[in-house]
């Protein structure tokens, strides 16, 4: 699955990890986080991530 | 330094380091710095920020001096960085503050760097205000400008800002204000800092600027934690200059940074130098020997092309080189011509490493040149050549 990159501090979601903490469970595509969910480093929204590659 | 009243009942405290050089490990402050932090006398006794760790000592002087046997009520924690929130944990045992105000990422930032468990945190989101007396204090989160926790703290009836890092400047003095000081000098340690601490999170920048003029915040004084403060006229231009630093337009002027063995790559480096200047453009000409990477960064970040040059080192590039391209890339400068020059003896890797670098950072390449051994006449007039291409690209992006 398609791992995002956030383009502020760098953090990269990986849906084989998800994001726990912020309430993505492991396996969750990136398409599938809900539209208020942040970048669990640096708080930025959504649109701030890019796919990695 | 003593601590100095900037308006009724708010005092400057801070620390003056004048033998600071090495800036958080990775730039140089050749003029010392301070760590400013401020303290509100109102009916909750209000500290913002800390200073570094070293200046226990003075921060615990400045606030007898300002306060006697009164107690600090609150504590603003506006960044975690260790030159700021360095006395924290002294402050929180010494002063027993009731509370600790921080951003959602202070918090997290708090807990991973104190390891508390029993402070008095309270978080304080974007659009929290809470009242001190008289005073009122507004709080907006500045994500990446230039740490997750970093943020902005209001006072309106004071119209006076605590902006923490942005607008700091790395310069030791007596002087407290921006207007008691060289406005060159000021400018050139700005622009310093910005390129080096700021410089990635430009796009942040822009956002808070535009944040501000939305909220219409009234500004009259505006507090950063390092170096000058700024009154009257001087806020509007220290937020243009952070305005058209973030924007990062493109002036007429071009760094070439080099290291060279046995100076090929230094000679050719000089001739491209030469056809830059006779199209007009304004030319820094750096080795790495004698340059640090932050110095060159300050350089690089308002300038239209930057031109690197290294010969070929066991097949890579020379280490001084590596350093400067892998510090120039994280602070990701934008609107850049790059070129690339250098010599090599057997293998020549050298121009297509350093283009790639270029490359990686977006910039507009304009065709490297490689030469064997040292270079003669001709090749020499292919560099001047290589010079004035640059120069014609410049003048077609300003």
């Amino acid at each position: 699955m398609q791992k995002y990159v956030c383009e502020i501090c760098g953090y990269v979601y990986d849906p084989a990890e998800g994001d726990p903490d912020g309430g993505i469970a492991a396996g969750t595509k990136f398409e599938d986080i809900p539209e208020d969910w942040v970048c669990p480093v640096c708080g930025a929204g959504k649109d701030s991530f890019v796919p990695e590659g | 330094m003593r601590p100095v009243e900037i308006k009724d009942g708010i005092f400057w405290l801070g620390a003056v380091d004048w033998n600071r050089r090495d800036f958080h490990g990775y730039s140089k402050a050749h003029k010392g710095t301070t760590y400013n932090n401020f303290l509100i006398v109102d009916e909750k006794v209000t500290l913002i920020d800390t200073v570094d760790e070293r200046f226990w000592g003075t921060l615990q002087c400045n606030i007898a001096q300002v306060l006697g046997d009164r107690k600090i009520d609150y504590v603003v924690a506006n960044h975690l960085e260790p030159d700021h929130s360095g006395c924290l944990p002294k402050v929180v045992e010494k002063y027993r503050p009731e509370k600790i105000f921080t951003s959602p990422m202070g918090q997290k930032a708090m807990k991973a760097h104190f390891k508390y468990t029993d402070w008095p945190v309270e978080v304080v989101p974007t659009g929290t205000n809470i009242e001190i007396g008289k005073r009122t204090l507004s709080f907006l989160e500045t994500r990446m400008l230039h740490w997750p926790d970093s943020m902005l703290t209001y006072c309106p009836q004071d119209k006076i800002v605590f902006t923490n890092d942005a607008f700091g400047q790395n310069w030791a003095t007596s002087e407290r204000w921006a207007d008691e000081v060289n406005r060159t000098r000021l400018e050139e340690l700005m622009a310093n800092y910005y390129a080096n601490i700021v410089l990635p999170y430009s796009p942040v920048v822009l956002k808070t600027l535009a944040t501000i003029k939305e909220m219409a915040l009234d500004i009259e004084i505006i507090c950063p934690d390092h170096g000058l403060l700024f009154r009257g006229e001087d806020c509007a231009w220290a937020m243009e200059t952070y305005q058209a630093y973030a924007e990062q337009k493109p002036k007429n002027k071009a760094v070439i940074v080099y290291d060279t063995m046995w100076h090929s790559t230094e000679k050719m480096a000089e001739a491209v130098a030469s056809g830059l200047a006779d199209e007009g453009v304004s030319v820094r000409l750096m080795c790495m020997k004698n340059n640090h990477h932050s110095d060159v960064m300050a350089e690089v970040f308002d300038a239209a092309a930057v031109i690197v040059g290294s010969p070929t080192h066991n097949n890579g590039i020379l280490p001084l080189m590596a350093d400067m391209l892998t510090y120039m890339k994280g602070l990701r400068p934008q609107n850049k011509i790059g070129s690339a020059v250098g010599s090599f003896g057997w293998s020549g890797e050298c121009t297509k490493i350093l283009t790639k670098w270029l490359e990686d950072m977006n910039m507009e390449v304009v065709e490297p040149i490689k030469n064997q051994y040292v270079p003669d006449h001709e090749v020499l007039g292919k560099c001047y050549e290589q010079g004035k291409a640059i120069a014609a690209a410049i003048k077609a992006k300003l």
